[in-house]
């Protein structure tokens, strides 16, 4: 059995892996112009050639972004389910994105009407203070409140606020801003530079090699806080850290590419029934190529199925994401009967 | 004594500073099972929470091998006590086996990753548990019995020398209850562990504690052994039982007496009795019973449940005062019962009462127990 297990996770890992180079090749061999796979291998190798340009300038860093950001947002899905001891916990449901929205919304309006341009580092540090704002409303909440329902109707009540608010400063913000800062609202892996890159690599990569060291106590904390306790685990040192993790991988993703939906839920459950375990060491990686590979497939649709014009990240990974979260769900509430 | 592997001074416990029980003094041997008794909200979780240091104590020191536990670093107390808590963890696609590997947390590396040692003392501890072949099943799926033999194994495999389980028996039928203490009970000697546990249910208590710890009123009441606790009415009295009664002898409970004058007399003695009292109870028919010697089996639940009760002196025949009394007593009532299948030297003179009311066409003949 201990056997069977290995193979499973090797094989998981294996398929993941394939998965991902295979989307990596079809996002920069698919576009508008459609570019053999040769070619693109000989553009990655020298450098050169005709349509370096898109290769290196364009479809490169969007791609790299989509892998990054997906995988963040699959592994802070799953340190808030985690921890929250809830499935449907995600960045999304709990209003985290939302609030990270709104702040970063703020201080983009606010120094554009000074004429400054806010740097990448700013909007993540102002998305890290949005995130860690609703993560404190629903900590505070879920004292009060003992059932999970409430407390995720409470975040999505955050969310629809802190939506409602950054229409409002939309609607007022100077008519040149406006399209710049409605199109990252909707959520985008485009226009992407290599330095944003480089910084979206260094954070998530720091946060998950975090999250991967805190797999040990989150097994434990999987049998419940009391049972963590009891085994030695340092309760309020590990509450802190599994959150502000959480908030640093959520931010990330905000500042770069706007809130998008369902990932933080759809990706963990797949990988888990996938895996047929949830132990955190396997989950973690996991749910970061999981969610690698989903948002690279996400967004070769977003971008190609009705070429010219792009879809919103988020409309898509919604449509693919709801019905797992659905699928979810219903299996949970069978199995609780007993079929 | 010296192996008190657990010993409070002067312990207060309570939630936010506020004390629920002060002035706790007892000590948990190694090698011993102490049980925890007292009515519901008396606070025996709240002392089994703060031996685990889920709540810090209010006042007081405990000591965990002569070391003070609050100033014990987290890992050297998770070596040293492990805990099967209340309420059912319900962790997602765990499997059994993974549950109790659990319990290696304190012993493993940065990662979790299990030894061979590790994998070896996972394996011995289901083993000793009975739940080896539940290793590969889905911890959701298995029954409560099956559950809480998993966390025993889980805290076994934790190798404490002090184990802290809160109502371990409470969602358990009683054969389960039954088959989980015998195992707690041979686990702790053999592993020279001390076992601190909480229960319902009194008459398990009494036959598996070593000591019991009675808890009530904001203090410890009573520490003893259960012969000494379970004497007279004080358990009773500790749960402030107002209708009917604790039997401290056989551990049983009976309900309230019906009072009022008798409508049925009970020829009792030797058990047959018993289950006459009960059904006229449930029907809410006051009865006399007699004539019993006080060392009878009937005795203590007659005492509980009739009207009116003749007694003679433990081991004397049935003649006298008591004798002519029931005779009166039965001759007012529409109905006797006679629950006895015979008569010898000690109760000959219950006779009179039976043949009495044979003559009067009142006797039911009821002796449902043949005795061997």
């Amino acid at each position: 059995m201990e056997q069977k297990r290995r193979i499973r996770s090797a094989v998981c890992f294996a398929a993941l892996g394939a998965a991902l180079l295979a989307l990596l090749a079809l996002n920069l061999a698919i576009g508008t112009a459609r570019l053999p796979l040769r070619e693109v291998w000989n553009i990655l190798l020298r450098r050169e050639g005709d349509n370096a340009a898109i290769v290196w300038g364009i479809r490169l860093p969007r791609l790299l972004t989509a892998a990054l950001l997906g995988g963040a947002l699959a592994v802070s899905g799953f340190l808030l389910q985690t921890f929250f001891g809830n499935p449907i916990a995600g960045p999304f449901v709990l209003g985290i994105s939302s609030s990270a929205k709104l702040v970063v919304a703020l201080v983009m309006v606010a120094s554009l009407a000074r004429g400054a341009a806010v740097s990448s580092l700013g909007m993540v540090v102002a998305a890290f203070c949005g995130a860690m704002l609703s993560m404190g409303l629903i900590l505070l909440a879920s004292r009060r409140l003992k059932s999970m329902a409430l407390l995720i109707v409470c975040g999505v009540m955050i969310g629809y606020i802190c939506s409602a608010v950054t229409d409002i400063v939309v609607t007022f913000a100077s008519d040149s801003n406006i399209v710049n800062l409605h199109n990252w609202s909707l959520g985008s892996f485009s226009g992407k530079e290599w330095r944003d890159v480089g910084m979206e690599a260094v954070i998530v990569l720091a946060a998950l090699l975090g999250a991967f060291l805190l797999s040990k106590p989150m097994g434990a904390y999987q049998l419940g806080e009391g049972y963590a306790r009891s085994m030695g685990v340092n309760i309020r040192r590990f509450r802190a850290e599994l959150i502000a993790l959480t908030g640093v991988l959520s931010a990330c993703v905000t500042a770069f590419a706007g809130p998008i939906s369902f990932v933080g839920i759809a990706v963990p459950h797949l990988m888990k029934q996938m895996f047929r375990t949830a132990k955190p060491i396997l989950m973690v990686p996991a749910c970061f190529l999981g969610g690698g590979v989903f948002c690279l497939l996400c967004d070769l649709i977003a971008r190609t199925l009705f070429a010219p014009t792009e879809l919103s990240i988020s409309s898509v990974t919604a449509v693919f994401g709801v019905p797992v979260v659905l699928w979810m769900l219903l299996a949970r509430q069978k199995r609780k009967e007993g079929v | 004594m010296e192996d008190a592997f657990l010993q409070t001074e002067g312990l207060s416990v309570g939630y936010g500073g506020v004390p629920v029980i002060t002035g706790i003094d007892f000590a948990a041997h190694s090698g011993k099972v102490l049980t925890l008794i007292g009515p519901n909200g008396a606070g025996k979780s709240t002392i089994l929470k703060t031996l685990i240091r889920q709540l810090s104590p209010v006042g007081g020191t405990v000591y965990l091998g002569g070391r003070d536990m609050a100033a014990m670093p987290a890992l050297d107390m998770a070596r040293s006590t492990a805990a099967v808590l209340t309420g059912r963890p319900a962790p997602e696609l765990m499997s059994c086996g993974d549950v109790v590997a659990t319990g290696r947390y304190p012993y493993t590396g940065r990662l979790g990753i299990l030894s061979a040692e590790d994998r070896r003392i996972v394996a011995e501890s289901m083993e000793l548990v009975q739940v080896s072949e539940l290793r590969d099943r889905d911890f959701e799926r298995i029954s409560d019995g099956q559950r809480q033999r998993v966390l025993l194994a889980r805290a076994i495999c934790q190798e404490p020398k002090l184990l802290i389980m809160d109502e371990p028996t409470s969602f358990l039928d009683i054969r389960h209850k039954l088959d989980f203490l015998h195992l707690l009970r041979r686990l702790v000697r053999e592993k020279g562990i001390a076992a601190v546990l909480s229960l319902h249910e009194l008459d398990l208590a009494q036959r598996f504690a070593d000591t019991v710890l009675c808890v009530s009123g904001g203090r410890v009441d009573r520490v003893g052994t259960p012969e000494e606790i379970f004497q007279g009415d004080y358990v009773a009295r500790l749960y402030g039982v107002e209708h009917g009664g604790y039997d401290a002898l056989f551990g049983g409970v009976e309900c309230e007496k019906v009072a009022g004058t008798p409508e049925v007399f009970v020829i009792g003695g030797g058990g047959g009795g018993i289950p006459v009292y009960r059904k006229l109870q449930r029907e809410r028919v006051p009865f006399a019973a007699g004539v019993l010697q006080r060392s009878d089996l009937d005795y203590p639940v007659a005492s509980a449940l009739a009207a009116e009760l003749f007694t003679v002196p433990p081991f004397a025949p049935v003649e006298g005062p008591a004798l002519d009394a029931a005779l009166a007593r039965a001759s007012r009532c529409s109905r006797v019962v006679c629950a006895v299948p015979a008569f010898g030297p000690l109760n000959e003179g219950n006779r009179a009462i039976l043949d009495d009311a044979r003559r009067r066409g009142v006797l039911e003949e009821n002796a449902a127990q043949r005795f061997p």
